[in-house]
This record gives structure tokens, sequence and C-alpha cells, in this order.
């Protein structure tokens, strides 16, 4: 948590263009926070990672092609940043599961079609790949062949990703709607993740 | 009979709900994109800036 240490000022310094990249990157912090966030499901979490992305990007920014997808790459690096920090630390059952339970405790609104708290528990029960392909392309506003680039992977992965992120999502929130009267969230969740197991194998 | 009818609804349920999830996962992601940027961000950045340049 505190080795966010930040080389000060070691890059060859060229003002004006670091101007220009300085201010795209701002603009695209909203953007990473949103990432992060559905990555994570934690936004304490998801804003450590964002920022540590986006200083990423600015000690990187001297291999940037200014004028070409910063989003794209920085979306990139920030995804990187996920998956390695994952592999040091959490395990990823084990972060599905905290984040699903604790969003479970959360819905509260039956009323609604589909709420963003289920929305939320459903996309942190999904496989990691499937989330983010789903985000990305659903929510995101990448093309696939961006997003297969953001997640080093060919298009046609990607596509398989999000249409079965779509149909194991479906399911969640199907059966997150019968679990709500009656049983106990543990019952829900295990109901839940088996479920989201059996249909993202399938195919 | 009852479970066909059941079934039938929940289909038709579940054709509506997959348009509202797109159009929810939209609205979730751009909830945190609209959100203020924490000040944190911006003061790393700078901090991260040419140190020479003062301020």
């Amino acid at each position: 948590m505190a080795e966010t240490e930040i080389q000060v000022g070691r890059s060859p310094v060229d003002p004006p263009r670091d101007r220009v990249f300085k201010t795209e990157l701002v603009t695209l912090i909203p953007h990473l926070r949103a990432f992060a966030r559905t990555l994570t499901g934690d936004p304490t979490a998801a804003d450590d990672l964002a920022q540590d992305a986006m200083m990423k990007a600015w000690d990187a920014r001297a291999s940037f092609q200014l004028g070409t997808n910063m989003k794209a790459w920085t979306f990139m690096i920030l995804r990187n940043q996920f998956y390695s920090e994952k592999r040091k630390s959490w395990r990823q059952s084990q972060l599905d599961q905290e984040a699903a339970e604790r969003t479970l405790v959360a819905v509260d609104n039956p009323e609604a079609p589909v709420a963003l708290d289920e929305l939320r528990l459903g996309l942190c029960m999904l496989p990691a790949e499937q989330r983010e392909a789903l985000i990305l392309v659903g929510a995101g506003g990448f093309a696939y062949e961006e997003a297969a680039e953001i997640c080093g992977c060919a298009v046609g992965t990607v596509k398989s990703r999000v249409s079965r992120a779509r149909r194991a999502l479906q399911a969640i929130l199907d059966a997150g709607a019968y679990d709500r009267d009656g049983r106990s969230a543990g019952d829900a969740m295990g109901a839940i993740l088996a479920d989201a197991e059996r249909l993202s194998a399938l195919r | 009979m009852d479970d066909h009818r059941k079934s039938a609804a929940a289909l038709d349920e579940a054709r509506l709900r997959q348009q509202a999830i797109g159009v929810k996962l939209r609205q979730m992601f751009d909830e945190v994109v609209n959100e203020p940027v924490p000040d944190e961000f911006l003061d790393i950045l700078r901090k991260a800036d040419a140190p020479a340049s003062g301020q």
C-alpha cells in the first residue's frame, strides 16, 4: 500500500510535449477510475490502481506516440498493473467472493428490473477476463479490435468473452431475483456462483 | 402448464433484462466517470512534474 514511490523528474525533459501529454492524461483520469472500479470492485483499491496506472503512463510518456489512442494505451497499462498486482498478492476466488458478498449485502431494491447493485454483484462474479471484455466493449466505448489490443488477445476471443459474459451475467441476475426472497445470502451466493461457473464453462 | 407459462414469461423477461443490462452497464461506468476526480490524482501528477518548473 505504501509502495507507491514516485521517481521525480528522472525523464528527459520535453516541456511542450509533456504538457500536451499531461493534458490528455488528465482527461482520461475519470475513465481510468471507472475501469479500475470495475476490475477491483472496490473504490479505494480502484483509486490506488488508477493512480499507479496514471503514474506508469506518465513515466512511460516518451514511448507514447502522440496522436494515437491514449485511452486504449492507458487502459492497457492499468490492466497490466491490475494483473501483476493480483498475481503478487490476491487470490482470484477470494477477491471475487469477498467483493460479491460485500455487494450482496447492499442489494435492496426488489422493484428495479436490473438494480445497479445487482449488476455490480453480478460483475464481481464473472471470471475476470469476461468482466473486462464486457466492460471495455459494453461500457467503455471500445471497439472489439481495441479491446483485443488492450487485453492482448485475438478479436475473436474478445467477442466470445463478451457474449459469454452477457449470458452469465443474465443468469446471475436472474438467480439473484429468485434468491432474494427466502434463502440466506450464503446459500444464494453458492447457487449463483455455481451457476455462473457452469454457464461460463459452456461453449 | 404453470411451469410452461412461467418459463415463457421468464424468457421474455430475460430478453428485456439483457437490454437493461447494457444500459445499466454504461450507467454504472458513467457514474464513476462523472464523479469529481479526487485531488490526490492531480497532486501526484503535479509532484511528478519537472521539479525545476516549480509550483
